[in-house]
C-alpha cells in the first residue's frame, strides 16, 4: 500500500482531476505517477473505475468515477483506493486492470447477425414502446466491471444479463435468442468469473442503475434454450 | 502533388451507383487472401472492420483502449440524421443534402454529401436490424426530433446515448467477426507510423501499451478511423486519449492533410469551472429543441436569473434568427454566445455563460416529458455543477467538440497515398467548414458499413501488390525510426510535464485559432507555438521507461503531435483570408457580423502537403464545384 497526501482540492473537481493533480506533483518530485483507466470523462466508455474506500465507483450512486466530485467528501478525508478485485480481470498496474474477459462474452453471442446491407426497412417491424424502453434500460450497460468487483462471487451475472435482455426484448433478436444464451453463458463460465447467487450488489453498484431483472431474463433464457437444445440435438440425431 | 478526386461524371443521384458498377471485384474465395489493417474502433473503424471481416477478408483491427467498445463515438448523445421521411414533414435525400452542404458553408464536396444522404437510409436499417433501441412512439414505429439546421424532424436517437447504442452494435458486429477467426483484436495497441513501400501504404508500426513492446504488421491496405483532433486545444469535449497521431504520422508519410483549420465549436458545453479542469462536457444539442437560451438585458447583471424579469432578458437567438430560433447551427450558435459574453452580458461567475432554460417547456409539457427527453443529461449537468436544471436554468458555453479537417480523401475514401483509406472524423470530407448536429454519427457509419466494403475491395482487385515481408528493410528502418523516437522523449527527462506543456498549447490555440481568428493573432500563435514546441524537446520530463505501462510517455507522443499539428492549423487559418462556418476571420465579417465567405478566392479545399522537418508545407488546392446547391450567404434568419 502506498500513501498519497492530496493537496489544494477544489469541491469542483472530479475525483479523476484530483488524481491528475497529485500526479502532477508526483512527476514534479521524480516520483512514479498512479496509473488509472479513463477516458471520456463522461460516464460512458466505461473505462474508468476503481474502489474507493470498498465501494465501486465511490460514494455517490448512479455515478462512474470520472464523474464523481470531490464535493461529495469532507477536508482531511482518508480514501482507499484499489483497483477491481476479481480473478478474472488481472491487474496491470496501480489501478487499471484487464476487462478483456467481458469482450470474450459478447463475442459469444451478444450480436444479432445482420449482414452489412441486406437489413429491411427499419420501420417494417413495430416495437413495442414498452418493449424498446426495457432493452433500452438494459442496453445502457458501460463494460466497466463494477458488477464484478461488487460482487462476493465475482459473478459476471449482470453485465451477461444486460446483454441478453437487450437483444432478447426485441424482435430482431428472437433467432439467435437460444444459441446466444447458451454460448454467452458458457463463455461467462469458462472464464474466472464465480456464479450468481443473488445478493444483489451488482445492482446496488452499477452506475448505469441495471436492474437485477436481467439475471431473471438471463437465467429463464437459459433454462428454455437447455431444454430446446435438447431436443434439437436429439431430433438431428434422430 | 496531383490530387485526383474521383469524382464520378453524370447527374448526382446515378454517381455512387455508377460508381459501385465501374468498380472491380474481388473474386469471394480469393479476399481471405487479402490482409488488410484498420486503426482505430469507433463508428468507421468498427462498422468496416466487421463489414469487412463478414465479407472474407483477413482484418487486423487496432485501438488504444483496453476495448473496442470504448472508442469515443460512444459519447455522441444526441442522434443520428436520416433522410427516411417517417415524419411526413417534407425530408428526402436530396433536402439532407441541401442542408449539409449549406450548413457546411459550402465547403463540402457535393457528391460525397450526396453520397452521405442516400447512405443514411440503409444506416437506419442496419443498425435496428443490430438491435438498436432507438426511441420509439407508442405505435411501435421509430420516432424523431430536430437539430440544428433543419426544419424537419429526421434525428433518430436512443435517449440521451445514440453514440453508444451505435457503437455498441458496430461493436457487437466486430465481436461475432472476431469470434469466427475473421477480425484479430489489437486492443491497447496504438500505431505510431506508417509504412509507405513503392509508394503505397503497406503497414503500420505499432506500440503495445502494456508491454512496451513495438512492432510491425503489413497488410495489402490500411485503413485509419482513428477519429478527430480536437484536443489539440487541450479543453475540448473529446476523449482524453483522443489524438491526431495515426493521421498526422501518416501526414508526415505523404498523406495530404485538408482544411486543417475547419473545427468545430459546440455551443452547449458546461463551462469551465477552474485551472485544474481537464476535460469539458457537452450537453447534447438536442436540449435545444426544448430549452430557450438567454443573457440578461443589462451588462453586468449579477442577480440569479429566476430574479430577472422576463422584459429584462434577452432570447438573443430567437431574436436575431426568429425562423430556426434556438437551432441555429452550431457555428452560428457559438459565434452569438461569444458576442453576447464579450459585451459583458454573460453570466455565472466567470462571465463566460449563457443561460439555457427550460422553465417554459417545463410549463407547457410537464416535468415528466422533459425527464423521458433529457432525464439522463439534466443528471449529469447535476453531478458536474451540482445545481438542479429541473429549477433553475443550465449554464452553458461554447468548447471544441468536432474537427471537420482531416486526412485528404478522394470519392473512395483514400488519402493521397494509394493503398491508404481513410474514415469517419479523421478524413475531411463530408461536412465542409462546419457540421450539423447528428451528421457525425451517420458520416462514421456510412463510410464504415457501406463505402469502404466497395472501395476497398476496387483498390486491391485493380493493383498488383508484391507480398512484402515484415522484415522487409522498408519496414525495419520505420521500425527504428519509432523506437528512436520513443526513446528520445525518453531521454530528456526535464522539468516540466506533458501535461503543463498540453495545457498550455491548448489555451494559445484557444486564443488564436479558436472561435475567433485574425491574422495578427495568428501569426502569434505560430511563434509561440514554435517556442514552445522547442522547449517541449529540451525540457519536457517523461518520467519512467518503454518496456511497460507508462501513460506518461503515452501522451507525450500525441503531445508532440499536437505541437506540429497545431501550427499547421494556424498556417491554414492565416492562408485562408475569409469567414465560413467555423472558421471566422474577425477581417471577414457583415456588418451584422455574420460569416462573409469569398468563394471567388477561397472555393476550395486546401490539402496540405508534408514537404520535411524543417520546410514549410506545400498547399495545393482542389476546386470545390457547386453544381446542385448554389452557394449563398446563409441565413437562418
Amino acid at each position: 500500500m502506498q500513501r498519497y497526501e492530496a493537496k489544494d482540492v477544489s469541491p469542483d473537481m472530479s475525483f479523476l482531476e484530483m488524481l491528475d493533480v497529485v500526479n502532477e506533483k508526483l512527476i514534479a518530485e521524480g516520483t512514479a505517477p498512479i496509473t488509472f483507466e479513463h477516458d471520456c470523462r463522461e460516464g460512458i466508455c466505461g473505462s474508468c473505475g476503481f474502489m474507493i474506500n470498498g465501494v465501486a465507483h465511490g460514494p455517490k450512486s448512479g455515478t462512474t468515477v470520472c464523474q464523481l466530485h470531490m464535493r461529495s467528501f469532507k477536508d482531511g478525508d482518508e480514501l482507499y483506493l484499489e483497483p477491481w478485485r476479481a480473478k478474472a480481470f488481472p491487474v496491470l498496474k496501480d489501478l487499471m486492470v484487464d476487462r478483456n474477459a467481458f469482450d470474450r462474452i459478447i463475442a459469444a453471442g451478444g450480436f444479432i447477425t445482420a449482414r452489412t446491407g441486406s437489413a429491411q426497412d427499419a420501420n417494417s417491424i413495430p416495437v413495442p414502446k414498452a418493449y424498446a424502453d426495457r432493452a433500452m434500460d438494459a442496453a445502457a450497460c458501460i463494460g466497466c466491471g463494477a458488477c464484478v468487483a461488487s460482487c462476493p462471487n465475482a459473478s459476471a451475472a449482470l453485465f451477461t444479463g444486460a446483454k441478453i435482455s437487450h437483444l432478447g426484448l426485441l424482435p430482431q433478436g428472437q433467432a439467435e435468442r437460444d444459441r446466444r444464451a447458451l454460448r454467452m453463458i458458457a463463455q461467462f463460465s469458462s472464464e474466472l468469473f464465480g456464479s450468481c447467487t443473488n445478493i444483489g450488489e451488482c445492482e446496488a453498484a452499477c452506475p448505469k442503475h441495471i436492474s437485477l431483472s436481467v439475471i431473471a431474463q438471463m437465467n429463464g433464457d437459459y433454462l428454455k434454450a437447455s431444454v430446446r437444445d435438447r431436443g434439437a440435438v436429439k431430433e438431428s440425431s434422430d | 502533388m496531383q490530387l485526383d478526386s474521383r469524382i464520378p461524371s453524370g447527374p448526382i443521384e446515378k454517381a455512387w451507383e455508377k460508381t459501385r458498377f465501374e468498380m472491380k471485384l474481388v473474386n469471394p474465395a480469393n479476399k481471405r487472401k487479402f490482409t488488410v489493417i484498420v486503426v482505430g474502433t469507433g463508428l468507421g473503424g468498427g462498422a468496416a472492420a466487421a463489414s469487412l471481416g463478414e465479407l472474407g477478408y483477413n482484418v487486423k483491427c487496432f485501438c488504444f483502449q483496453d476495448s473496442p467498445r470504448r472508442a469515443h463515438s460512444i459519447a455522441a448523445q444526441g442522434g443520428i440524421n436520416a433522410a427516411k421521411n417517417y415524419q411526413n414533414d417534407g425530408d428526402s435525400i436530396y433536402r439532407l443534402f441541401y442542408d449539409t452542404v449549406k450548413g457546411g458553408d459550402f465547403r463540402a464536396r457535393e457528391h460525397n454529401v450526396y453520397r452521405l444522404a442516400q447512405n443514411s437510409v440503409s444506416i437506419i436499417d442496419q443498425c435496428v436490424a443490430q438491435g438498436v433501441p432507438f426511441a420509439r412512439e407508442y405505435g411501435g414505429l421509430l420516432a424523431n426530433r430536430s437539430f440544428g439546421g433543419a426544419q424537419v424532424s429526421r434525428t433518430f436517437y436512443a435517449r440521451g446515448q445514440t453514440g453508444q447504442q451505435l457503437l455498441l452494435g458496430a461493436y457487437q458486429a466486430l465481436e461475432a467477426q472476431i469470434d469466427s477467426g475473421r477480425v484479430t483484436m489489437y486492443p491497447r495497441t496504438e500505431m505510431l507510423d506508417l509504412v509507405v513501400i513503392d509508394g503505397k501504404a503497406r503497414g503500420i508500426i505499432t506500440r503495445n501499451l502494456v508491454t512496451g513492446k513495438i512492432e510491425s504488421h503489413v497488410a495489402d491496405a490500411v485503413v485509419l478511423a482513428s477519429g478527430g483532433y480536437g484536443n489539440v486545444y487541450y479543453l475540448s469535449t473529446n476523449a482524453k486519449g483522443s489524438n491526431c497521431t495515426a493521421i498526422w504520422r501518416a501526414h508526415k508519410r505523404g498523406a495530404a492533410f485538408a482544411n486543417p483549420c475547419f473545427t468545430q465549436i459546440h455551443p452547449t458545453c458546461i463551462p469551465v469551472s477552474g485551472e485544474y479542469q481537464s476535460k469539458l462536457t457537452l450537453m447534447s444539442e438536442s436540449l435545444r429543441n426544448d430549452g430557450r437560451i438567454w443573457v440578461p438585458l443589462q451588462k453586468g447583471d449579477k442577480r440569479p436569473a429566476s430574479q430577472i424579469p422576463e422584459n429584462e432578458r434577452d432570447y438573443y437567438l430567437e431574436r436575431r434568427y426568429p425562423s430556426f430560433g434556438n437551432l441555429v447551427p452550431r457555428d452560428v450558435a457559438s459565434r452569438a454566445a461569444k458576442a453576447v459574453c464579450d459585451e459583458g452580458r454573460g453570466v455565472g461567475e466567470t462571465g463566460l455563460g449563457v443561460y439555457l432554460d427550460f422553465a417554459e417547456s417545463i410549463s407547457r409539457l410537464g416535468r415528466g416529458a422533459i425527464e423521458e427527453r433529457y432525464g439522463n443529461l439534466f443528471e449529469m449537468y447535476e453531478r458536474i455543477t451540482g445545481e438542479n436544471p429541473y429549477e433553475m436554468p443550465m449554464r452553458i458555453y461554447p468548447a471544441i467538440h468536432y474537427t471537420m479537417g482531416g486526412l485528404w480523401v478522394d470519392y473512395q475514401l483514400m488519402s493521397s497515398i494509394p493503398g491508404l483509406f481513410v474514415l469517419g472524423e479523421a478524413n475531411f470530407s463530408d461536412h465542409g467548414a462546419n457540421r450539423l448536429g447528428a451528421s457525425a454519427l451517420m458520416q462514421g457509419l456510412s463510410d464504415g458499413y457501406f463505402i469502404i466494403p466497395y472501395t476497398l475491395g476496387n483498390y486491391l482487385a485493380s493493383n498488383k501488390l508484391a507480398k512484402v515481408d515484415a522484415g522487409a528493410p522498408e519496414v525495419r528502418n520505420v521500425l527504428s525510426e519509432v523506437e528512436n523516437s520513443v526513446k528520445r522523449l525518453l531521454s530528456i527527462k526535464g522539468k516540466r510535464t506533458v501535461t503543463s506543456f498540453h495545457r498550455e498549447l491548448g489555451k494559445i490555440m484557444w486564443d488564436h485559432c479558436g472561435m475567433a481568428r485574425n491574422a495578427e493573432g495568428l501569426k502569434q500563435a505560430i511563434r509561440q507555438i514554435r517556442a514552445l514546441r522547442e522547449e517541449f524537446w529540451r525540457d519536457v520530463n517523461v518520467p519512467g521507461s518503454g518496456d511497460d505501462l507508462n501513460q506518461q510517455l503515452e501522451n507525450a507522443g500525441r503531445v508532440a503531435d499536437f505541437f506540429e499539428l497545431g501550427e499547421l492549423m494556424c498556417v491554414d487559418a492565416l492562408e485562408r483570408n475569409e469567414s465560413c462556418g467555423g472558421h471566422f476571420r474577425e477581417e471577414f465579417q457583415t456588418d451584422e457580423g455574420e460569416a462573409m465567405r469569398d468563394d471567388e478566392h477561397y472555393q476550395y479545399v486546401a490539402a496540405w502537403e508534408y514537404m520535411g522537418p524543417d520546410a514549410p508545407h506545400q498547399l495545393n488546392k482542389e476546386p470545390l464545384n457547386f453544381e446542385y446547391v448554389h452557394p449563398a450567404q446563409r441565413s437562418y434568419k
